[in-house]
């Protein structure tokens, strides 16, 4: 839950509130819940809109637009139309070293949440429900109240940026 | 490296079409390309590997737990509930 309300408000303590707000929630509205969901997504729910609204409160700005456009990779890493391939890689992903664990090592970690806490909230909040919280893509979207394409647009950008942040980061510790 | 499954999906285009292939919701032709990029194209099943990768590494975050100050806060507030 706390990682759910992070998604949309800045502050640690920001998010607990919400937290311990959305129980007050849920224990008052439990005999309203009518089981159409899952009590896991209604509860989400609960957080999202929550966190929602208090980061408009807090910040009182223009909602975010849902995607901020642009190719999920940096074109400049693809061969020009002109070329004989066109878009085809100019340069490829670089390698990761294996194994997998390595990569849970602490300071990867960090860059991974580094990368999650840059994300536009609205990405940060699809990538927190799908990929650290497992939800499937319905009750995503019904969590987010988002249509099922928009869910995946979002998922792709957010997934794409951790893994542009990781291969980066890879990339500076070889070379020191 | 082929010429034409290239230019049938580069692999500029690929790269966007990650997620949805791997949650299976390709369209049947699009499915047939993208898969037969990958086996001519060692770049891109590197780069498929590093998002699937990225996906269970995300999955192994660990939860972040709440505060001591904020679980007391909701002890209480449950036991004010029970009551």
């Amino acid at each position: 839950m706390l990682g759910v309300a992070r998604a949309r408000v800045e502050s640690r303590a920001v998010a607990e509130e919400v937290v311990q707000e959305a129980w007050l929630v849920v224990l008052r509205d439990l005999d309203r819940f009518d089981g159409r969901s899952s009590l896991r997504t209604w509860v989400l729910g609960i957080v999202v809109n929550l966190a929602r609204s208090r980061a408009r409160a807090e910040r009182r700005s223009v909602p975010l637009p849902l995607d901020d456009g642009g190719p999920v990779v940096d074109g400049a890493r693809f061969l020009p139309s002109d070329a004989r391939w066109p878009g085809h890689w100019a340069l490829g992903p670089l390698p990761w070293p294996g194994p997998e664990e390595a990569l849970l090592a602490a300071e990867t970690r960090e860059v991974i949440l580094g990368a999650i806490v840059a994300l536009p909230p609205a990405q940060r909040e699809v990538l927190v429900l799908r990929d650290l919280e497992g939800l499937d893509a319905a009750d995503a979207c019904s969590v987010l109240g988002l249509t099922d394409t928009n869910q995946r647009v979002l998922l792709h950008r957010a997934r794409s940026r951790v893994r542009t942040a990781i291969e980066q980061h890879v990339h500076q510790a070889e070379q020191r | 490296m082929t010429q034409d499954i290239v230019a049938e999906m580069p692999c500029r285009e690929l790269v966007e079409l990650v997620t949805d292939y791997v949650e299976d919701r390709l369209a049947p032709l699009h499915r047939a390309r993208f898969e037969a990029h990958l086996a001519e194209c060692g770049e891109c099943t590197t780069y498929l590997d590093q998002m699937r990768q990225t996906i269970r590494l995300l999955g192994r975050l660990p939860e972040d737990s709440l505060s001591p100050e904020a679980a007391e806060t909701l002890t209480a507030a449950f036991r004010d509930w029970s009551r």
